[in-house]
């Protein structure tokens, strides 16, 4: 099957496929075209492909084409519960998609703003809001980073134990549950918000995780885009060692790990807080091959300074043999990677604000 | 009977065109539309059954008053449209 890499964008759902070594083919017009999509995942157990739409004036909508098909048609969205008085919280975004592990061959698990966690048991058709974190009392001190709410944006599903979760909320730390989702515990020790008050700066419900993942062939080892920096965890998210002193910058919001070698992660750093570009306007991609020890700056392929392109979440991923890389910028510029990020190509500088880049096949 | 229109720019999501109601509020005369058409709610409302903020309701010329409660009153012959707000970009 070839490469392909979905893009999700301000203005609708792009396809590129690889179509040789170093050949790659946009198709447009994109799918949604004019349409935000938030959220893209296709599923690997059954080829189901699911879209997460922002329509702005008409609400979040989720479409779900089958393997193999083009014809997206829309399926429920997950949705808060009515509250007696009619005040209660609404969908705002679709933040995260993920499918659930082996043995729960029609699960998937949603990610949201303004924070609850959602799961299916039938494709999408229906979804349920997982009340035993909504209603965690710790709820309370969760808030908004970047959105007007609270918001799960990363879902690590273990691949050896379905039961056993781990999710990043910006801003509400790192939370795990070991059978389902039944239960949840707070994890994160040792994550360190430094805008925060002294006392509070290692408080883990007030750590503002940009973007969570894990290393599928071994999973104790997660890798963390901190707001406040670079974090690693080899006991599957439970403690965080921070690391420091990488060049040009430890802040960013993407991060993508080796599916094979946890040692080896990949960021897209900027200037931290309210600026939020690339150090000195120069595009750069960081690498680690060495578990955090040292980092490389590549610049290789990437445009000369002025670059204010900034890489959100969601915007950067690996392929399954962790050879090939993509990333999207805010700004529209779509750049790969076929040599594990030595070097970089662009294929267009010119499409709508890249939200997501998801590999598959 | 009042006649009830929805603005084009659904049409690219789902099939709704202008009928005709007979109802003493916008309340009543959305109530029909969506039992005829449940998709439409989630366009209009949110999960709260609220109207959508950038979603705007006109009563013969007029803009609703009640956005929770859809209470405004209508004529035997009034014309309804159901528009979304501008934005940009």
């Amino acid at each position: 099957m070839k490469l392909k890499l979905y893009v999700g964008t301000r203005k609708g759902l792009f396809t590129v496929e690889r179509t040789a070594m170093d050949e790659w083919r946009i198709e447009h017009p994109p799918a949604f075209l004019g349409e935000p999509v938030t959220m893209f995942l296709q599923d690997p157990r059954n080829g189901d492909r699911y879209a997460a739409l922002n329509l702005g004036h008409f609400g979040v909508k989720l479409f779900r084409a089958a393997s193999g098909g083009e014809e997206w048609r829309e399926i429920a969205v997950p949705a808060y519960p009515v509250d007696t008085d009619g005040e209660g919280p609404s969908l705002l975004q679709i933040w995260e998609l993920v499918p659930g592990g082996p043995a729960q061959p029609d699960r998937l698990w949603a990610g949201t703003i303004p924070g609850g966690l959602f799961r299916s048991d039938d494709r999408g058709d229906s979804w349920t809001l997982v009340e035993s974190l909504w209603q965690r009392p710790e709820r309370e001190f969760w808030f908004g980073g970047g959105y007007e709410a609270a918001g799960i944006h990363s879902i690590c599903v273990h691949p050896g134990d379905s039961d056993r979760l781990s999710l990043a909320i910006s801003c509400g730390g790192i939370w795990e549950s070991d059978d389902g989702g039944a239960n949840w515990q707070q994890t994160g020790k040792g994550l360190r918000a430094a805008f925060l008050p002294p006392e509070q700066a290692y408080e883990p419900v007030s750590q503002d995780p940009h973007r969570m993942v894990r290393c599928a062939a071994k999973p104790e080892r997660l890798w963390v885009q901190h707001h406040n920096g670079i974090f690693r965890s080899d006991d599957g998210g439970r403690t965080f060692t921070e690391i420091e002193d990488v060049q040009p910058s430890v802040f960013g919001f993407a991060v993508a790990v080796h599916p094979h070698d946890p040692d080896i992660a990949w960021f897209v750093p900027g200037i931290k807080d309210q600026y939020r570009v690339p150090v000195d306007g120069r595009l750069v991609v960081t690498r680690t091959r060495d578990g955090g020890s040292s980092f490389e700056a590549i610049y290789e392929g990437l445009p000369d300074a002025p670059a204010y392109d900034l890489v959100y979440r969601h915007g950067l991923d690996v392929d399954a043999s962790g050879d090939v890389l993509a990333f999207g910028s805010t700004t529209g510029g779509l750049w790969v990677s076929e040599d594990q990020g030595d070097s970089w190509r662009c294929l267009s500088a010119h499409l709508p604000p890249i939200n997501l880049v998801r590999f598959t096949g | 009977m009042a006649t009830l229109a929805f603005t084009r720019h659904l049409d690219r999501y789902l099939d709704c065109p202008p009928q005709t109601v007979e109802a003493g509020t916008v309340a009543d005369a959305l109530a029909l539309a969506l039992e005829a058409n449940p998709r439409l709610a989630g366009y209009l409302l949110d999960d709260q059954r609220r109207l959508r903020r950038n979603v705007a309701i006109f009563v013969d010329g007029r803009q609703i008053r009640d956005r929770r409660h859809l209470s405004d009153a209508l004529d035997a012959d009034s014309k309804i449209y159901v528009l979304q707000a501008l934005s940009g970009g």
